[in-house]
């Protein structure tokens, strides 16, 4: 005998049916890790012997005991306010530019991108080469002109901001969305404005801006995820900055110089991969979670709000 | 069913889910059980790389598999202990069954996790007594409250190699063998060019310069890093203050640290034909024994020497010393053929001829006793200077601890601080280093 279905239930199946590729990676790829990590959180497990449950004390080790878990989230977090900000304001910028461009707009185009296409581990192997103080040409060329360089990826104070120097040389990516965007603002808003006498500021902050807002949103919350999970170049910046080798079998803590340049997630490797206290590495990686959550439900927040505020 | 039950109910299923998948996350648990006279495929893998250290591994495979027929090896060199450490959690069929490592660093964490076999009820079985066969510092550096999970597959020992040139230029008859000696020849070797260079450097003391990591040059002081419980004990180690005030000079008498780092940056790596040594910008240098087969190699353009890294002008007995680790090697938990790879562990660690003609090949200090007096060994002398310091009774292993080395990545850090002049107060600092310390020790318990 066929199965008897009534229409609300045969809808909700069907809705569920359409839905189930979804689920399955949702549940696979998101639901279990995010479980499995809540639950080694408040576990000693070394991935070799049996977990076994140790309560709140991996979440007061890495509150109460671990002095790196400051400096990485205060590094963590100072990447994602600088970078992300100076990324948004440097790649509308050229992306600006570039569309106002008459002449030579595709070379500017394919010179500003062709960075971003280069592996990130090169790259910054490539960056840190030319800002060796000691031998790097950047320096050089500073000093022929009698300016003292700065000691770049080998100074606390300017290891940070030479990774956001990295970062903007690579900005590609957002460059190109933003041109797109630029060029899909309607052209008669702007003839609309020069007819009512606005100069190109007033043409900005009336037609161009309200325009570009969701792109605007989009880089952004982007960014911050992107930035939470800094981990490649920062490694590769300290370890090759530091020019430490000690061979295949010892562990150098990352962030030279002076942890300026440890970030979480590379905390949160350490802590899973080298030292095998995986509780700890659960903790931190729920604390990121965390943050990135908050931020980026603020961020949407804020982004209905400037969309309803459009309407 | 009620709306508000679906989530619900979902939300549990896949807590549930959860919670069952991970306790099936635990790797496969290997075996003793099998014959070693059966044919079986043994995979072993290493860190040596150069076309030289993995003829030399492949060649003592080829003396092993002639004693043994029935077992083929299937060796992967190049491989680091994070790998090991990785592929032996994940288990699985690809997972080696004998593994060794370059450090002895990790042997605690090794042994006490139960990563690697220990390897006792294997030498009860086949009747080889260890403390016959291997020196007290070698054996204590592979095993971990009573486990014995690895062996010595050949050691290290740390001198001091010097430019003979250099020396006879600057007036210097002997290698110093005193701190406060090895500032005033550091001092009289240094050549500055301009106002912040250098031309070249008596002693880089910068602890990120090569093998100059903070506990190695430690060792010259003879610290106990921890009390009979176990307690991290630098700040009350009166050494540790000396150690550090010793660094502090030999860095001032040369210029002082930012010079000196400025100056360091300049250097080309370590395993290159850029080696600051090698290239004459530093003129006394701290590094194992292998230094000496690449300095040859590379047609050094100065006569150099050998000789122990000078000692506490207060330890003066004790010269000679230096600190001492090496390679090591087990057999991996996951194992399914472990009696197999227990011949292949005695065979590369305990077997004169084989440890003998290994330790020539790659230049590495032997690490058994009846290999230390054969005759066949290499009759080098400079390389003979490592065989004493190995042997002299004040040299130094670091002492393995239950979370790998750990503490030494935090020892280098907080000298990396006290070096750059950023730890006001050193006492209140060591103090800090070893709550650290024993925080993350407790941590790492079960």
């Amino acid at each position: 005998m066929a199965l008897q279905l009534s229409n609300p239930a045969r809808r909700r199946l069907r809705t569920l049916g359409f839905l189930s590729p979804w689920l399955v990676g949702f549940s696979v790829f998101f639901a279990y890790p995010l479980i499995a990590t809540v639950y080694f959180s408040f576990m000693h497990y070394n991935q070799i012997k049996e977990p076994t449950f140790v309560g709140l004390r991996n979440w007061r080790y890495v509150f109460e005991q671990m002095p790196l878990f400051g400096p990485a989230l205060w590094n963590t977090l100072w990447l994602v306010v600088i970078m992300v900000a100076l990324r948004v304001v440097f790649g509308l910028s050229l992306g600006l530019l570039i569309t106002k461009i008459k002449t030579g707009a595709g070379f500017f185009r394919t010179a500003f991108y062709l960075p971003y296409l280069a592996p990130p581990v090169a790259a910054t192997v490539a960056f840190v080469f030319l800002l060796n103080p000691g031998t790097g040409p950047v320096n050089e060329i500073l000093s022929s002109i009698g300016i003292t360089g700065p000691n770049w990826f080998n100074d606390p104070d300017t290891a940070k901001p030479s990774l956001v120097l990295l970062s903007l040389w690579g900005i590609g990516d957002l460059m190109v969305i933003f041109m797109a965007a630029l060029l899909d603002v309607p052209k008669e808003q702007y003839e609309a404005a020069d007819l009512d006498g606005a100069g190109p500021f007033a043409k900005f902050r009336y037609v161009t801006w309200p325009a570009i807002t969701p792109i605007v949103m989009f880089a952004v919350v982007t960014g911050v995820v992107q930035t939470m999970q800094y981990y490649t170049q920062a490694l590769v910046a300290g370890k090759v900055a530091s020019g430490v080798n000690i061979g295949p079998g010892s562990v150098i803590q990352p962030g030279y110089p002076d942890h300026s340049t440890l970030t979480v997630p590379q905390l949160v490797y350490q802590m899973g991969f080298q030292n095998f206290n995986t509780g700890a590495a659960c903790v931190l990686s729920l604390v990121l979670f965390a943050i990135a959550m908050a931020v980026t439900m603020l961020l949407m927040r804020k982004r209905s709000g400037l969309l309803a505020a459009e309407d | 069913m009620p709306r508000w039950r679906i989530p619900t109910c979902a939300s549990a299923a896949l807590a549930a889910a959860g919670l069952l998948l991970s306790g099936c996350a635990n790797p496969s648990v290997g075996s003793a059980n099998d014959d070693p006279t059966k044919p079986v495929t043994l995979k072993f893998w290493h860190g040596w790389a150069t076309p030289g250290e993995v003829k030399a591994v492949n060649d003592s495979i080829d003396r092993f598999e002639k004693l043994h027929p029935n077992i083929k090896v299937k060796a992967t060199g190049n491989v680091s202990d994070e790998t090991i450490n990785q592929a032996l959690r994940a288990g699985g069929d690809k997972a080696p069954d004998v593994v060794s490592s370059f450090t002895t660093n990790n042997v605690g964490q090794y042994c006490d996790s139960g990563m690697w076999a220990n390897l006792d009820p294997f030498m009860k079985k086949t009747g080889l007594d260890k403390k016959k066969t291997f020196p007290k510092t070698l054996l204590d550096y592979t095993s971990y409250r009573g486990s014995q999970c690895a062996l010595p597959l050949l050691a290290d020992a740390y001198g001091m190699y010097y430019n003979k040139d250099a020396y006879k230029e600057a007036g210097i008859e002997r290698p110093p063998r005193t701190m406060s000696e090895f500032k005033k020849v550091a001092e009289k070797l240094t050549v500055r060019s301009g106002k912040d260079s250098y031309k070249r450097v008596g002693f880089m003391p910068n602890f990120r310069f090569y093998q100059n990591s903070p506990d190695r040059l430690f060792a010259q002081w003879g610290p106990q890093y921890f009390d009979a419980k176990g307690d991290a004990r630098l700040a009350d180690e009166p050494k540790t203050y000396k150690f550090f005030k010793t660094a502090d000079q030999l860095a001032d008498a040369q210029g002082g640290y930012d010079d000196l780092e400025r100056f360091r940056l300049t250097f080309g790596d370590e395993m290159s034909s850029q080696n600051a040594f090698l290239t004459g910008k530093v003129a006394m240098h701290l590094d194992g024994e292998w230094r000496g087969l690449m300095l040859d190699d590379a047609k050094a353009k100065f006569d150099w020497g050998v000789a122990p890294l000078p000692v506490p002008d207060d330890q003066a007995d004790t010269y000679g010393r230096g600190f001492i680790t090496g390679t090591v090697a087990g057999i991996a938990h996951s194992s399914k053929h472990q009696n197999a790879a227990w011949e292949l562990v005695r065979f590369l660690t305990a077997d004169t001829d084989q440890v003998v003609k290994f330790a020539n090949a790659i230049h590495n200090v032997p690490s058994t006793f009846a290999a230390l007096k054969s005759p066949k060994l290499d009759a080098d002398p400079t390389f003979r200077t490592f065989f004493d310091i190995l042997r002299n009774k004040h040299s130094k292993a670091l002492p393995p601890s239950v979370n790998g080395g750990a503490y030494v990545v935090s020892l280098q850090d907080f000298s990396y601080s006290v070096e750059a002049g950023r730890v006001g107060d050193l006492r209140k600092g060591l103090k800090k280093l070893d709550d650290q310390i024993d925080a993350d020790t407790l941590q790492s318990k079960s």
